[in-house]
């Protein structure tokens, strides 16, 4: 990989498992849409031929020696780009659902608005995305719930279409979900006072395969990021009230 | 009740004597083996001695002897798989560091690899 030698540097990463019949195309379509950005595909212990495939369409890929699930793959690719220095990083899945040609929108607003986090929201805009009744409903509930945490709307906490900025990237490789990321992954960043914000994009139905949510882990969904939230929410407040204490008793 | 106690001193042995060969061959750490022969030493002393099981009996106030031994082994089982679920977390999170490290790593030694080769 060619390490990053603009001030602007932005890297693409694209979290894959069993993703052979997609990978190629996501991959060719950034390079189409976004010339001279590097693509670092994460693999995340897959069964088929995603590396070879994601390779000959000119990405970088790192394979992860075991099955560590989305967060821990996404996490690889954060503390990469990190390491390499790396001052923006937008993540796309590798199911072809992103549009690549809404990555350079979602670049633009990361450097222009200087804040940590731009979403690449569904629910922005009138641009026609279609979403199931109950993941509909899901989405609803959340908003409802992270309002008043966020202090501000949240149009598509479930986005896994999300660009970063450095400062981000350093909390992210300490600290980040595991599991169904998106959501806490917003309220790490808020308890933090960082800022985010939400670009309308386009999402596609999906091409390959099929969606492994059922009922049953949809309620799983619901109440492990309540509880998840619900702990962001005490630790910082904790943490915040101490260092206030402290700061108190020091000055 | 002293067919209750019976069977509890009888499953208290099988358990420490499971542990005690699991810690010789190795499938379980010494560490993690302490908490358990303490579970089974407890529950086997308390079976046995039934003044010091009706000692305890009055200190909760509980009705009965066999409730009191029930509850202990409840209470004594349910910290443990509190105690094992924090040591398995920790785990976890050390694993898919390590995971992490090794792959950027593995990474790293590619990239230089390639690099070298091109040169050459």
């Amino acid at each position: 990989m060619i390490p990053p030698s603009t001030p602007d540097s932005l890297l693409i990463i694209v979290p894959a498992l069993n993703e052979e019949a997609a990978i190629g195309g996501v991959v060719r379509e950034i390079h189409q849409h976004v010339p001279g950005v590097p693509v670092l595909v994460i693999d995340d212990c897959s069964s088929d031929n995603t590396i070879q495939v994601a390779r000959q369409a000119g990405a970088d890929v790192l394979p992860l020696p075991h099955h560590l699930g989305l967060g821990g793959c996404v996490q690889a690719g954060y503390k990469l780009a990190y390491e390499l220095g790396f001052q923006f990083v937008i993540r796309v899945d590798g199911d072809g659902q992103h549009d690549a040609r809404d990555i350079p929108r979602v670049f633009e607003r990361l450097k222009s608005t200087g804040c940590e986090m731009v979403i690449g929201s569904r629910f922005v805009g009138d641009i026609g995305s279609r979403t199931g009744a109950v993941r509909s409903l899901g989405i609803r509930f959340f908003r409802l719930v992270l309002r008043p945490v966020l202090g501000k709307e949240v149009h598509d906490p479930t986005s896994g279409f999300v660009g970063v900025n450095r400062l981000a990237l350093n909390v992210f490789r300490n600290s980040f979900p595991l599991e169904y990321l998106e959501i806490e992954a917003l309220v790490v960043l808020q308890r933090r006072r960082f800022r985010f914000e939400e670009v309308s994009c386009k999402m596609r139905p999906r091409t390959t395969g099929r969606s492994t949510i059922t009922a049953l882990k949809s309620l799983y969904y619901v109440v492990h990021v309540l509880l998840g939230v619900f702990v962001n929410v005490l630790k910082f407040d904790r943490r915040f009230h101490r260092a206030k204490r402290e700061s108190g008793a020091g000055g | 009740m002293d067919r209750l106690l019976n069977v509890t001193t009888g499953l208290s042995v099988i358990l420490l004597v499971m542990v005690l060969i699991s810690v010789r061959r190795a499938h379980i750490r010494v560490e993690y083996s302490v908490s358990w022969l303490l579970a089974a030493g407890v529950m086997l002393i308390l079976s046995r001695a039934r003044p010091l099981l009706d000692a305890v009996r009055n200190l909760v106030g509980l009705p009965d002897s066999p409730l009191t031994l029930f509850l202990l082994a409840a209470g004594v089982f349910l910290i443990m798989f509190f105690r094992f679920s924090v040591i398995i977390s920790h785990l976890r999170d050390d694993n898919i560091a390590l995971a992490q490290r090794v792959a950027i790593l593995e990474y790293h030694l590619r990239d230089r690899r390639n690099h070298e080769n091109q040169e050459a």
